[in-house]
């Protein structure tokens, strides 16, 4: 059978897409690992995030806030279609600080990237007292932190779950433990699986994350990510603590406080340590002193499928015109992006979004 | 930071056994248990508790103090009331005791976790009133508290043994309801000429059925459709016999349907698991002396696959002798002289196994619950929930956690975790294997985040990121 | 329906002590197993589930199930691994909230 899109990797990143072009009724094959392999749909943090991303590169900040501008309608039409709400809350999120100055040194830096955007970057500052009222539960420690007005958080596995329903329900086929170990391009692409499943396809979007280091060079991409383990843990469900997420700890729609998160170059190990978990909980408990009484019942490691300057990589290959090469390590934020604004720039329409700072040129050594 | 040569999780009978016999032979042993007291849940409290219960509780209970004495060692430190939470490295062991953080680290690791009750999913076992029938033996052992008019549901050896000791303690329960057929007897039968060196076991089994009969206990076989009514708790059991409908009212109810190894350890260890098809459960990989892949690791007791108490010991002995070879107190050929006497004391007390496991197989109807069935006790979600993950092409579990929520509570998957690979393995037409199991990780208990604040071993300063 | 005489105690306790489960005065055998202790004092529910509401009672009573969970000095712990001690403050755990879903 033929399709219009074979789609490498059935993770938030692959299914938003193939649930993008679905809807501009294209037929769609995406190709999804087995239950073991690194995930990092199910193991991120959880965040629709716009602060700090794109200091040193404005477009990924509008990027992302275009993302987070999408996200409402995408998760409505979801929760509508399959009846799994995403879980979105989009009432602001903070940068906690427990030091004035690292707090003033990041509003400095905000303020410079908020003139870059022409002004459309909505934080206030708030010091001790003014989160106090917003956040009865913060410790005595934090000196104040970045509320920014465009930040939230989601249900990353409940959008997962969407997206697998509502991809079979617009008609895709997800194909399941398969592992792609050849991609040829003669006539139409032809995607061959261990099993010896073959697709053959039209065009070819390779979003398998850490999959994609050893896939992209078949395909003509230079697909230079690496791996970087994140640790998580999650408390038992506690009454209401928190109001608004920040990078140190959220509270979940079913009520665990979910606490992050290290950034550790560790290879292909997605463990856990004791020393990682110990550091976050000490943090979490600064920030929110009653965490201390709430028993952690689970906790993980993931690897971020990172870039070498961190920001997502959109490329079209160059030796086989056709496939395209999507990957990020903020596929929960981008996901709205990817459903609704990338289908263009793939589909190669006259509205398609700008991308070009997002290519694989940047990693020329000049 | 305490090292020792072997550190020893679990003192019931593997773990107490195995440490007494590695510290005969010259090494320091930690042995960790949750419980205050030592026995496992098999010899649970038999220290305090033969004298005062033990005409109840029987010999093969009063056995145990042989256990729990030897402990009494100079090399032994038997560290009660520990909760082991994570495991690094192969063998430095985090446990929590008294509402501080530890670790433990030794040359050599012997898990001896045990069993837990095979989750049963019937409707209504979530009521209050609803146990475990080794919640019933542990209240008897422990506290000397059994149910008035209970009724016993389920399968095997063991619902005989805790019915014949309520009746001994002069509360007979109210009745049996049984699952296993005419069709389980007949296959069995062919195990029993094998079984007869097991007679010991035999002999057990017809006595206990005996008392129950004397006592006059209702006993019904082949029971399907069993459910547990009640608003708020237990009110009653209904279920079918030869397409009769009955119901008996009572307030609790024990069920049990076999006990399959607690593996909650070596999973976390990533220690390779295969399903064991005569017992209908994942067993993890070891060699003869129960070494498994992670050469610093051993295994022994039912958390290796289930075959008693007795056995345990024996299996605990037999890991002991092989992991001082190993670190040099014994010569390989003392090593396998005492070996030898062991396994084959071993394999007598195996004989009745495959007959018991024939007769006493399993309740088809909470392997296969109905769709409203609630089979993850701590998210609340239902068998058809599983099957729903299977139609959106979860292949195994882990996904299947990842969309329905089931296994994300505080027990990590314990009574659910095969009940999902099962599911899975049927909605998917996949083996058992193919299926796989929960992948497990710290903690292996929950841990409160002061505790683990508190830790000392706190090793690199995180940056922060989404 | 009577829960009285739902469980019995072979021998009675040598010594007990007053403790409270949800505000309510109650003796137990001190050092007793908790879990059992409450059963024979005639509590059995002892919470409410956190996703339903659902009534739950002590299940395996050997610390795998996290049934009897129940709220001690603030943390939730699990009442068939805790002895009875003197003056013990016992709450039902705080049901983390549907209600602040939003």
């Amino acid at each position: 059978m033929e399709y219009d899109y074979a789609i490498i990797g059935g993770g938030v990143v692959g299914l938003s897409v193939a649930w993008g072009l679905l809807g501009r009724g294209r037929t769609v094959a995406v190709l999804d690992g087995d239950d073991g392999s690194f995930r990092a749909s199910r193991g991120n943090f959880g965040l629709v995030w716009v602060q700090s991303k794109g200091m040193a590169q404005p477009r990924y900040a509008q990027w992302s806030q275009a993302s987070a501008a999408a996200w409402r309608e995408f998760a409505d039409e979801l929760t509508d279609a399959t009846g799994h709400n995403p879980g979105l809350e989009q009432k602001g999120g903070y940068d906690l600080h427990f030091d004035e100055e690292t707090l003033h040194d990041t509003v400095r830096k905000y303020d410079v990237l908020k003139e870059k955007l022409g002004g459309n970057y909505p934080y206030e500052v708030l010091g001790r007292n003014a989160l106090r009222r917003e956040e009865p539960n913060i410790g005595p420690e934090v000196a104040g932190a970045i509320l920014h007005h465009q930040d939230g958080h989601a249900n990353p596995l409940k959008l997962l779950r969407a997206l697998a329903d509502d991809v079979r329900r617009r008609g895709g086929v997800i194909l399941n433990e398969q592992q792609v170990v050849d991609v040829t391009n003669r006539d139409g692409f032809r995607v061959t699986c261990a099993d010896g499943t073959v697709v053959d396809a039209g065009k070819v979007v390779l979003s398998a994350g850490l999959g994609s280091a050893q896939l992209g060079p078949k395909l003509g991409f230079k697909a230079p990510v690496r791996p970087q383990r994140g640790q998580v843990m999650i408390t038992e469900k506690l009454p209401k603590l928190i109001n608004r997420p920040s990078l140190v700890a959220r509270q979940v729609t079913e009520g665990g406080v979910q606490i992050g998160v290290t950034n550790e170059e560790t290879g292909l190990d997605d463990g856990v340590t004791s020393g990682g978990l110990s550091g976050m909980a000490s943090d979490a408990i600064r920030a929110f002193p009653a965490l201390a009484r709430a028993q952690m019942v689970r906790s993980w490691g993931a690897l971020r499928v990172l870039s070498p300057d961190g920001l997502p990589i959109y490329q079209r290959s160059p030796t086989m015109p056709g496939a395209s090469l999507v990957t990020c390590h903020s596929g929960i934020t981008l996901a709205a992006a990817h459903a609704r604004l990338l289908t263009d720039w793939l589909e190669e329409t006259d509205t398609a979004p700008d991308l070009e700072v997002f290519g694989e040129h940047r990693f020329d050594i000049s | 930071m305490m090292q020792v040569d072997l550190i020893v999780i679990g003192a019931g009978p593997a773990g107490m056994a195995g440490a007494r016999l590695a510290a005969d032979a010259g090494l320091t042993v930690a042995i960790l248990d949750e419980q205050h007291r030592a026995g496992g849940q098999i010899y649970r409290d038999v220290d305090i508790v033969a004298s005062a219960r033990g005409d109840i509780l029987g010999k093969d209970y009063t056995d145990g103090l042989h256990l729990t004495r030897a402990l009494a060692h100079d090399n032994i430190r038997h560290i009660a009331g520990a909760t082991v939470w994570i495991i690094e490295e192969g063998t430095r062991v985090g446990y929590l005791q008294a509402g501080g953080a530890h670790v433990v680290t030794g040359k050599r690791i012997l898990i001896a976790t045990g069993a837990l009750e095979r989750p049963m999913p019937l409707p209504g076992w979530t009521l209050p009133g609803v146990m475990t029938a080794g919640a019933g033996q542990i209240l008897l052992k422990q506290s000397g508290v059994l149910p008035a008019q209970a009724v016993l549901v389920g399968a095997g050896p063991l619902l005989y043994l805790i019915a014949s000791q309520m009746v001994r303690a002069g509360h007979p329960p109210l009745a049996l309801i049984e699952t296993q057929t005419r069709a389980h007897s007949l296959r069995a039968a062919r195990h029993l000429p094998n079984a007869l060196r097991g007679w010991r076991y035999l002999v057990k089994g017809l006595s206990m059925i005996r008392t129950l009969r004397q006592a006059g206990v209702q006993r019904f076989t082949a029971a399907s459709e069993i459910a547990v009514e009640g608003e708020g708790r237990a009110e009653a059991v209904s279920f079918t016999v030869s397409g009769k409908r009955h119901r008996l009212i009572c307030q609790t109810v024990l069920l049990h349907h076999g006990v399959v190894p607690n593996t909650q350890m070596a999973r976390a260890l990533d220690i390779p698991h295969h399903w064991d098809a005569a017992q209908h459960c994942f067993v993890p990989k070891r060699d003869d002396w129960g070494r498994s892949p992670q050469t610093s690791v051993f295994l022994a007791g039912d958390g290796t696959g289930i075959s008693g108490a007795k056995a345990a010991a024996l299996e605990g002995q037999i890991a002991a002798l092989d992991i001082a070879t190993d670190l040099g107190a014994m010569a390989a050929d003392q090593r396998d002289a005492q070996a030898a006497i062991l396994r084959r004391a071993k394999s007598v007390e195996l004989a009745a196994r495959p007959f018991l496991d024939a007769a006493y197989p399993p309740f088809a109807g909470a392997l296969a619950p109905a769709d409203d069935t609630i089979i993850c006790r701590c998210e609340e979600v239902r068998a058809g929930d599983i099957r729903a993950c299977a139609t959106l092409g979860c292949t195994g579990p882990n996904q299947t956690k990842a969309f329905s929520r089931a296994g994300m509570g505080p027990c990590q998957g314990r009574y659910c975790g095969l009940t999902v690979t099962e599911l899975l393995a049927q909605a998917n037409g996949k083996t058992y294997d193919e299926t796989g199991a929960y992948r497990v990780r710290a903690p292996i208990k929950p841990v409160t985040l002061g505790e683990l604040s508190k830790m000392t071993t706190q090793t690199n300063e995180s940056e922060r990121h989404d | 329906m009577s829960t009285a005489l739902t469980f019995l105690e072979l021998t009675p306790p040598s010594r007990t002590v007053r403790v409270e489960f949800d505000g309510q005065p109650l003796d137990l055998p001190l050092g007793a197993n908790l879990a059992a202790a409450l059963m024979v004092a005639g509590v059995h529910t002892l919470r409410k589930t956190p996703v339903s509401g659902a009534p739950r009672g002590a299940f395996c009573m050997m610390g795998a199930c996290f049934d009897c969970l129940v709220d001690i000095d603030g943390v939730t712990r699990q009442a068939c691994m805790q002895q009875v001690t003197e003056g013990l403050v016992i709450r039902r755990t705080k049901t983390a909230g549907q209600n602040d879903a939003s």
